[in-house]
């Protein structure tokens, strides 16, 4: 378990993470989701030692991050923000030499280094040396680094940044594969990446929490929750559509001939919709129920406190 | 202190991963030997001694030595890993004194490869050979004290060009307070007291008198404790810098 109590760092001028509770259990995958500047890095460092709180302070599976480092350290793989390694070593020695620094020797170290390059696909490039690698197998060395010692505690700091589409896809199966009876902190600013897998986001700005709730939970925020976009090819009348009950507002699109109807809170439309679609007889190519926008729901969240 | 031997470890190998060693070692060798030779006029003092080989080690050290000690951490720093570095499980001391050995021991080898200066001179003539031992040793002190500092310097600046240049700079300072010139701006004002402690703090009076086979506890005790001050300055600095 992690606890965060009243966590907070001042720097000279200004307050970069502002009393933060928090409290994550095993299994959880955390998103921790906040615009650039707003603390999560800040916060990952306290967590892993590197900064020292300016109070407060976070517990690691009870052991406290300012008082017993050490104990908190060897629990934690972590993969700071854009993976920095020894550029110069080759990749096998970099990550011999983390196996010996995580206390594996002879044997065991063989085996730990060879799960991890197994795991994240490194053989190809183990005796090159890392900054001949490119961005895709840096963070994956990265990522190797931080889950040798099979952490009970992972804390990624934004693990996909700046990696194509495919490698974001592996890398995210890969940390949902982790993920069981572990406790995961990931941090990023790719709504998308939430959704797909965490099982609860945290929203800070300015250092403050702003949100704490699931994904879905959050997406239920926006005002596109339940909200029904149609696609028709032909006008579609609009008033007869805003007046079915539960419609709380109509906004047309970019698209021709495509109206979104928004529902109001807590009401299902998409049953009345198709309903008058088929007593109209309209073509409608395109008919679709939205869960919801997170990136319209952290504008929200973060906007006001930004300002 | 077993992830000393780690550190110390991947310190060292890193040295050698590029041709900077190699090109260093080069250089060392070559300018010690100019020095002695050419400047020092080694054969026409027609004796069987080093002594002007490591006259002119504090002046080879003050540009050599910052140069292996300014990526110590300066690079860690510009790159990222101190963050790395920092979250494993090793303690600020393990780290500093890691570091500082693996520096310590590349100039022990690079001092090393110096032998065939002993034997010259054991060819040459009889020299005391138990005045040469103890003048290696003072050397690597002294390439040691210069590496504290350096280190240290190294860890207060990001960059590092500045990181040696303000290490040859406090290095020099030190030299320099041995010499009449510098006591005599102090001698004006200040009591007998603080000049001699000025005077004492030189590493030229220690170094002479080691390099000529004196050996006074004093004189090691005040290398060792030179070098172990400035590791303790470094590991504060590292604290307080490290997140800049």
């Amino acid at each position: 378990m992690i606890e965060l109590r009243q966590l907070t760092k001042r720097f000279a001028r200004h307050t970069a993470v502002d009393a933060l509770s928090l409290t994550v259990r095993p299994g959880e995958v955390l998103g921790f989701l906040g615009p650039n500047g707003a603390g999560k890095s800040t916060t990952m460092k306290m967590l892993t030692g590197f900064l020292a709180p300016t109070s407060g302070t976070a517990l690691i599976q009870g052991f406290d991050i300012q008082t017993q480092t050490r104990q908190a350290q060897r629990l934690i793989g972590y993969l700071p923000e854009g993976a920095p390694c020894y550029e110069d070593m080759r990749v096998g020695a970099f990550l011999g030499f983390i196996a010996e620094v995580r206390g594996y020797r002879g044997e065991e170290q063989r085996r730990r280094v060879a799960r991890v390059v197994e795991q994240l696909e490194l053989d190809r490039v183990l005796g090159q040396t890392i900054d001949t690698l490119s961005k895709g197998f840096k963070r994956r060395v990265g990522l190797a680094q931080a889950i040798l010692h099979d952490p009970q505690v992972l804390i990624l700091d934004e693990p996909t940044d700046g990696l194509d589409p495919n490698q974001k896809h592996q890398v995210r199966e890969l940390i949902r594969g982790l993920a069981a009876d572990k406790i995961v902190i990931i941090s990023t600013h790719i709504l998308e990446e939430v959704g797909a897998l965490c099982s609860r986001a945290v929203v800070i700005a300015n250092g403050r929490l702003v949100a704490d709730d699931t994904p879905l939970a959050l997406e239920r925020r926006s005002r596109y929750h339940q909200a029904v976009t149609l696609v028709s090819d032909e006008a579609l009348d609009s008033e007869a559509l805003r007046a079915l009950p539960g419609v709380a507002g109509i906004e047309r699109n970019a698209r021709e001939h495509s109206l979104t109807l928004l529902a109001a809170p807590g009401q299902v439309i998409y049953p009345q919709v198709s309903e008058l679609i088929r007593q109209r007889g309209w073509a409608v190519r395109e008919l679709d129920v939205e869960r919801g926008r997170l990136d319209e729901v952290f504008r929200n969240l973060t906007r006001g406190e930004a300002a | 202190m077993r992830q000393l031997s780690v550190i110390f470890k991947r310190e060292l190998a890193s040295y050698f991963a590029t041709p900077l060693a190699y090109v260093f070692l080069m250089i060392f060798l070559v300018l010690s030997g100019v020095f002695t030779f050419y400047l020092g006029g080694f054969y026409e003092r027609n004796q069987a001694d080093l002594t002007v080989f490591f006259g002119f080690h504090p002046w080879l050290y003050l540009f050599l030595v910052p140069a292996i000690a300014m990526r110590l951490w300066a690079e860690e720093r510009k790159s990222g890993t101190i963050e790395l570095l920092m979250t494993l499980p090793i303690s600020r001391a393990e780290a500093v004194a890691g570091k500082f050995l693996a520096a310590w021991v590349f100039a022990g080898l690079a001092l090393l490869l110096t032998f065939p200066m002993v034997l010259t001179v054991n060819y040459l003539g009889e020299p005391d050979n138990g005045a040469i031992l103890t003048g290696y040793l003072g050397s690597w002190l002294l390439a040691g004290s210069y590496l504290a500092v350096g280190g240290c310097m190294s860890a207060l600046a990001r960059n590092q060009v500045i990181a040696f240049i303000l290490a040859v700079s406090v290095c020099f300072l030190f030299i320099v307070s041995g010499f009449p010139m510098v006591l005599d701006l102090f001698s004006a004002w200040a009591p007998q007291g603080l000049v001699d402690v000025v005077a004492s703090l030189s590493f030229l009076v220690r170094f002479d008198a080691i390099s000529k086979g004196v050996i006074d506890l004093r004189d090691l005790l005040y290398f060792l404790s030179f070098i172990a001050a400035w590791l303790a300055a470094t590991a504060v600095v590292i604290d307080l810098k490290k997140a800049d």
